[in-house]
């Protein structure tokens, strides 16, 4: 191996693909191709999270977002039929020069804000005790389990009655009068 | 071989997705593209706190990602609901069409 280790290689491949997907997802006309890309976005951001030893969350990303998010984008993009719900031919020239203009600002302000703070951070966080070689030792998953089960779980209980209200809310607001 | 990432790498990464769903997110008219990337932009934030909780040897990063993803959950089963209604009432999801709030 070169100065460059594996895992640096499959990060930069992964990150151009991230960002290649995303921006595809971003500019395709027709949703559907805009929720397929934006899967492909969803599973190298999966593996990211796995080359960063997060591997709960790697799978969590898979089945939550990949999986169920999107399926659930995909569905109602067909209930929407977009022959009438499309971005039509009618719209496009309301696209000012001033809306291009503005988004071409609110690009670059954005981007440079979050690059000087990518760049010129400082980490003033203390160190945990959740080293890689210790997660291993007990398992991933069993660490974030024991965590969400101890540590956080009034956060967790609180989670779960909100996806009971979203539950609620999503079945009174579709249901048909 | 096996290096860790650089944290400042991934927090690049990070912020470039976020511009890229932010934009997308104001330029954008279908209003489910529109939900995307903002999911887009959910998803950088969660990398930016696994890069973290990696770069601290913590475990937290991945409860809070845990709760982000519970979130955006429920925000898509929500909103979805809300662009049937919409479309069911108004024949469109087009964010310019959409003036249901106008007085």
């Amino acid at each position: 191996m070169d100065a460059l280790g594996l895992k640096d290689v499959m990060f930069m491949v992964l990150a151009v693909a991230a960002v290649v997907t995303s921006l595809m997802m971003v500019t395709r006309k027709n949703p559907v191709h805009s929720a397929l890309w934006m899967i492909a976005t969803f599973f190298t951001m999966a593996v990211i999270y796995l080359l960063l030893n997060a591997q709960f969350i790697a799978v969590a990303q898979v089945m939550v977002y990949a999986g169920a998010i999107m399926m659930l984008i995909l569905f109602v993009i067909m209930l929407v039929h977009m022959e009438t719900g499309g971005e039509g031919s009618v719209g496009a020239a309301r696209r000012s020069k001033a809306t291009r203009i503005a988004g071409a600002l609110v690009t670059a302000i954005l981007l440079a804000e979050l690059l000087f703070g990518a760049l010129f951070y400082q980490m003033t966080g203390r160190s945990g005790d959740y080293t890689v070689a210790t997660v291993n030792s007990v398992g991933g998953v069993k660490t974030v389990g024991a965590l969400l089960y101890g540590q956080y779980l009034f956060p967790f209980e609180i989670a779960s009655i909100l996806l009971l209200v979203g539950i609620v809310g999503a079945v009174v607001l579709s249901k048909r009068k | 071989m096996f290096l860790e990432i650089p944290t400042t790498f991934c927090y690049l990464l990070s912020g470039i997705l976020f511009t890229i769903g932010a934009v997308g997110a104001i330029l954008r008219r279908n209003v489910i593209v529109v939900f995307m990337c903002i999911e887009l932009m959910l998803n950088a934030v969660n990398l930016v706190f696994i890069a973290a909780a990696n770069a601290l040897s913590s475990m937290d990063g991945s409860v809070f990602v845990f709760f982000i993803m519970t979130v955006a959950a429920v925000e898509a089963a929500v909103g979805l609901a809300i662009f049937v209604m919409v479309f069911r009432q108004r024949n469109t999801v087009d964010a310019y069409e959409i003036d249901l709030m106008r007085g």
